[in-house]
């Protein structure tokens, strides 16, 4: 059970000098799942991707403001992004299982290496079984990654990022390359792990957002095509009572 | 409209036609120089030329046996120069593509493989024959891993920026850091890529002739210490092909046809590596 909190504070963020997200101030509750919703390139990737300091490892990106967890930066000097992302797991776009490992190593090659190995066994299976794909694999562990379909890929990834227990789980529009009944089997679970962990996910899809999230985020491009976050508020709220007419004008389906 | 489609099909044809013929041309080509050496080459190619050292002029018979041995040692220290460095250039280059130093080193690799071999030989010479007054295999090795290093280089970041950056990201997120998400998760799945590179660098030195001259230099004895003089296939083609004797030509065929199976060889190896499922 975790009680660490996400927030940001006057968050920006650019690459090189083409700046896509300005000015977001955001805090996320612990256990709780928070769609970040909005148009193509209105920088809520780009903003899942400051979370975890990812979004640095491109060349010329660059963050300002600041992401605080359990009220610390984690753009501090003496913050090492290595341990960083052991707290905050992700889980991207497009199935991403390390094609020459097998099932088993890619959930457990996250554990440290100081990590017993006799105890490894049970955390895969645990894993795999949080991440409903343990019936699927557990005759074929030592296959490759490779021969699973995409969904079961997508579930793996899932498996691999909550073998090392994070306290945060990302997850950038996790089922936009799945057919219906993967996407719907990755839902049940994003419930099922929100009861352990605070996540935060990237959606396109508004009914998604809506059946799973508990809070919601709406982004939007201004005129220079910089993201702003332009409202926050329960996912219900959101989708009865917006409380500003952009959000309404997405919702209902007029633009986006 | 019909005439619009008879015209189409007309293009289409003709253009399927040329590009067709062209195709067999170079094919054609290919197949006559195989042809050509394997018939002059083929009878002179038995055990005694496989298993004997040179004989002086004026005796028949002896066989290249010494040169094989050479060629291998040469173009096996030198792989072994190139191979290290040109993988981890070829991963610094795709890992940090941006920068100046790599682009540097992009452009200079590049430069470097357009350098005529017989320069390079030089340049080996330069090196590690005038100093020392002294022939040597270890020079000849110098000048190949100079010829393989562009290739291997190139074949060796292509392969890593084949590497989807998802996958990339996927092991830094897990908080794995630069160097073992490069060596656990991008390096072993570049690496039939890379092995094939090796290959196909491997096989563009085999058959190099001109930087032995002046380097390997030739023996007519049997020689495994690098860093003495030492025969070489290539050469003793290149010696019997210009000598004036009948056996000598006939042994110069069957060398060049024995060059040409390893490179094939090397070339098919390479390509099965790439194939799904091979390299594990």
């Amino acid at each position: 059970m975790t009680t660490t909190t996400l927030a940001t504070q006057g968050l920006g963020a650019s690459y090189g000098s083409h700046r896509v997200l300005a000015d977001v101030t955001l805090s996320f509750e612990p256990h709780s799942v928070t769609a970040l919703m909005g148009p193509s390139g209105c920088g809520k990737t780009t903003l899942l991707r400051c979370f975890n300091r990812i979004h640095e490892t491109i060349t010329g990106a660059r963050v300002d403001g600041s992401v605080l967890l359990d009220g610390e930066s984690i753009y501090g000097p003496g913050v090492n992004p290595i341990g960083l992302r052991r707290r905050i797991g992700m889980v991207f776009q497009r199935p991403n299982p390390f094609p020459t490992f097998s099932i088993f190593d890619n959930v457990a090659c996250g554990l440290p290496r100081e990590f017993p190995k006799s105890e490894r066994a049970a955390i895969v299976e645990k894993s795999l079984r949080a991440a409903t794909l343990w019936e699927d694999v557990k005759d074929r562990l030592s296959k490759p990654a490779t021969v699973l379909s995409g969904g079961q890929q997508q579930r793996l990834c899932i498996a691999r990022a909550i073998a090392v227990e994070p306290e945060i789980l990302l997850m950038d529009e996790p089922t936009s390359s799945l057919d219906p009944i993967s996407t719907s089997s990755i839902e049940d679970l994003m419930t099922t792990l929100s009861e352990r962990y605070t996540i935060v996910i990237v959606t396109h899809n508004m009914q998604q957002a809506a059946r799973v999230s508990d809070f919601a985020a709406f982004f939007l491009g201004d005129g220079t095509g910089v993201g702003r976050l332009v409202e926050f508020s329960e996912t219900t709220k959101m989708f009865t009572k917006p409380g500003d007419r952009r959000t309404e004008d997405y919702i209902t389906g007029r633009f986006g | 409209m019909n005439g619009f489609r008879v015209a189409r099909y007309i293009r289409s044809g003709v253009g399927t036609f040329l590009s067709g013929l062209c195709a067999g041309a170079a094919a054609l080509v290919l197949l006559l120089i195989l042809g050509y050496v394997a018939i002059k080459g083929i009878h002179a190619i038995n055990l005694p030329f496989l298993t004997q050292l040179p004989v002086p002029v004026g005796e028949s018979g002896g066989g290249v046996a010494n040169g094989i041995v050479g060629s291998f040692i040469t173009v096996g220290i030198a792989t072994l120069i190139a191979t290290p460095i040109g993988i981890l250039t070829g991963i610094l280059v795709a890992l940090f593509g941006r920068g100046l130093i790599a682009e540097g080193i992009r452009f200079l690799s590049d430069v470097l493989s357009g350098i005529p071999s017989i320069a390079i030989g030089l340049f080996a010479y330069t090196l590690f024959v005038e100093p020392f007054r002294h022939f040597s295999a270890l020079s000849a090795s110098f000048a190949f891993a100079l010829l393989m290093l562009p290739l291997i280089i190139r074949t060796s970041e292509e392969a890593i920026r084949s590497v989807p950056q998802v996958v990339r990201e996927g092991a830094l997120a897990l908080g794995m850091s630069v160097y073992r998400s490069t060596m656990y998760v991008v390096l072993p799945a570049a690496r039939p890529a890379i092995v094939t590179g090796l290959l196909l660098g491997i096989a563009r030195i085999t058959g190099e002739t001109a930087p032995l001259l002046f380097t390997a230099f030739g023996s007519q004895f049997w020689e495994l210490n690098p860093s003495n003089p030492m025969a070489e296939l290539s050469l003793q083609i290149f010696t019997y092909a210009i000598g004036p004797y009948q056996s000598w030509h006939e042994q110069a065929w069957a060398g060049a046809l024995l060059l040409i199976f390893a490179v094939f060889v090397l070339n098919v190896v390479a390509r099965l590596v790439l194939r799904p499922g091979g390299a594990r």
